[in-house]
């Protein structure tokens, strides 16, 4: 935060941290702009349709079109919007001091938030960057989307429309909404703002807390985090989702459509885990930084911290896999049996277990080793963190 | 036996570099009382730390029983804290999530105390055991933090300003549990204040000035939580 004029806003530097957003953004926009921009420009091509296979494979590009769109960009749409909620959220929990000040010296909730607003600017930049890459990518787009000439050769153009739906409604929508909920998250006592220390009355408790199970203080708090922090579930189950919908997609897509759209479908898919996954771990040791350095304090070990902190996530990410390999095989087989039904030459689509295997294999390597290098960070948060308040 | 020798701690770097203990030794029995006393400044709560093993120093050791904690790995130290000490601080650190039988837990799982509700109710929390940190007093919280820190049977509890965020009447109130707890689990005490009243309940008072260690007294007519001035 610093301070402008008279009153204390969140600066560009802080809207920077919404790098996530501006990634689900860009590769939100990056799809939908090819694809829309293509399904505008094949609708002009209609008239000149000569042959019923022709008629054919122009409907199925234009089902193919609007699929694409309306799956790749409501979940990329969802996703953004469930990540900005939860920033604005977290920005607030942390800086509650500052703004429970500015509160303090009669500052209304409404002033307060409209400062938010800069947040949208992490959507434009995303957006932007998506609409420019979209458009450097369109020739190649095209020529495969037509590869074997059915249809009479279909000329790029640029679409108004296309920049408005992309880029400038949703930077404004983002910070509209941005303002909205920050004004709705500030409506809080002035002594709950200022006192970091006054501790809330947890608003779910937990259902066995009456009852005389023993659980050990581990197993607990494994469930505690998770339960108290159900955005980053959901961004776990997503980053494993997508890593397994996407890296299956696109082997898939070899033989469906071509190497090129693989390779953009699995780009796009390793950067969304990575992303997410990234922002969802930083996220929850972050805010267990506390709890973590009072558990050393007390003599848990490394393994014991991470298993409370990090392990409940595990069974989730598996779940998120199963999720995503369920979603491309079945958005696949609607492609190919639905969509594409009337084509010729469209190769039989089945499971491909071996290549599941592959991607299960990769999955588990790579998300234990990024589980591995946070527990070699926990390792290092010092006991002391504890005393620095 | 804790036996402390020649301890030097500094912070910073270069020009900026502060050194905060500067050669300190001293001896504290098995069962003792002891009492830290100093100004704002003067180094005891990073004399506690580096005692307690939360902080290594730069040099001297740390001797325990003849084992020198300043020598262990972190995987060693951490298991010497779990065996050995318990900590209680002036702002509690409960888990605000979890119940008072939860956090009270979170000493209990290490050493696989089974009467840990014998704590809980020694320090007066029984009836609050399914209540949440959030709805007690600062005192209550405070008598978690002891549950907490003595569930787990350390053999040393270091206090570090275990009254300062407490009124009087609360202050007493823990202190006189932590004596009676003292007094049935024969641990030993180490607690850093800058109240000088607090010295009198000590058996062992140290006094430090800028880093340094200005007397270590002995004190005869120890007085109870409710006798000592505030």
């Amino acid at each position: 935060m610093r301070s402008v004029g008279d009153i204390m806003v969140v600066g560009i530097k802080d809207a920077a941290k919404l790098i996530g957003i501006s990634i689900i953004s860009c590769c939100a926009v990056v799809v939908c702009t090819m694809f829309l921009n293509f399904y505008f420009d094949i609708l002009q091509i209609e008239d000149n349709l000569l042959s019923e296979q022709e008629m054919i494979f122009y409907n199925a590009q234009i089902s193919t079109s609007k699929v694409v769109c309306i799956v790749s960009g409501g979940c990329l749409l969802i996703t953004s919007v469930v990540m900005l909620l939860f920033y604005i959220k977290h920005y607030i929990d942390t800086h509650k001091r500052e703004l429970g000040i500015l509160k303090a010296l009669g500052y209304s909730n409404i002033k307060i938030a409209k400062n938010f607003w800069v947040f949208g600017i992490s959507v434009f930049i995303g957006a932007a960057v998506g609409f420019l890459g979209a458009f450097l990518l369109m020739p190649s787009f095209y020529e495969l989307q037509n590869e074997d000439k059915i249809l009479p050769e279909i000329t790029i153009h640029f679409h108004a429309d296309i920049l408005l739906y992309f880029v400038v409604l949703p930077t404004i929508i983002f910070a509209v909404l941005s303002v909205f909920y920050a004004c709705l998250n500030l409506r809080r006592p002035v002594i709950r703002l200022l006192k970091n220390d006054l501790q809330e009355k947890p608003k779910v408790k937990n259902k066995m807390s009456g009852k005389n199970t023993y659980r050990s203080f581990i197993g607990d708090l494994k469930r505690q985090t998770l339960s108290s922090r159900k955005t980053l579930v959901f961004f776990i189950v997503f980053a494993s989702f997508c890593f397994s919908a996407m890296t299956q997609m696109s082997a898939s897509m070899k033989d469906l459509s071509s190497a090129m759209m693989g390779f953009m479908i699995l780009t796009i898919g390793i950067v969304l885990a990575f992303t997410t996954l990234f922002i969802a771990i930083i996220t929850v040791i972050k805010g267990n930084v506390k709890t973590i350095a009072m558990m050393r304090v007390f003599g848990y070990s490394q393994k014991e911290c991470c298993k409370s902190i990090l392990g409940g996530y595990r069974p989730l990410s598996y779940i998120g896999f199963a999720l995503g390999t369920v979603y491309q095989y079945v958005l696949l087989r609607i492609m190919v049996d639905i969509v594409f039904k009337d084509i010729d030459g469209i190769p039989v689509y089945k499971f491909d277990f071996p290549v599941m295997i592959i991607s299960l294999i990769l999955f588990i390597v790579i998300y234990e080793t990024i589980m591995y290098i946070y527990s070699k960070k926990i390792n290092k948060i010092s006991v002391k963190e504890i005393m620095s308040e | 036996m804790i036996e402390v020798s020649e301890i030097t701690k500094s912070y910073g770097n270069g020009e900026s570099k502060c050194q905060i203990l500067k050669g300190i030794s001293a001896k504290i029995y098995d069962g003792d009382f002891v009492v830290i006393l100093g100004a704002s400044g003067s180094g005891k709560s990073t004399f506690l730390n580096v005692i307690s093993g939360l902080e290594k120093p730069d040099s001297g050791s740390v001797k325990y029983d003849e084992m020198d904690i300043t020598k262990l790995s972190d995987s060693d130290l951490t298991r010497f804290r779990r065996e050995t000490v318990g900590f209680i601080f002036q702002q509690y650190y409960l888990l605000p999530n979890m119940t008072v039988e939860k956090n009270v837990r979170m000493g209990v799982d290490l050493a696989g105390n089974s009467d840990y509700r014998e704590i809980i109710k020694a320090v007066g929390l029984e009836s609050k055991m399914k209540k949440y940190p959030g709805e007690l007093s600062g005192g209550e919280q405070q008598r978690v933090s002891v549950a907490r820190a003595l569930a787990k049977n350390p053999k040393v509890l270091f206090l570090d300003e275990p009254t300062g965020a407490l009124d009087e009447q609360t202050g007493r109130q823990v202190l006189d549990y932590i004596c009676k707890l003292q007094a049935e689990y024969r641990f030993t005490i180490v607690m850093v204040t800058h109240n000088q009243n607090i010295a009198d309940m000590a058996s062992t008072v140290i006094k430090m000035n800028s880093g340094k260690i200005t007397s270590i007294n002995k004190n005869e007519m120890q007085k109870t939580a409710y006798e000592i001035g505030w």
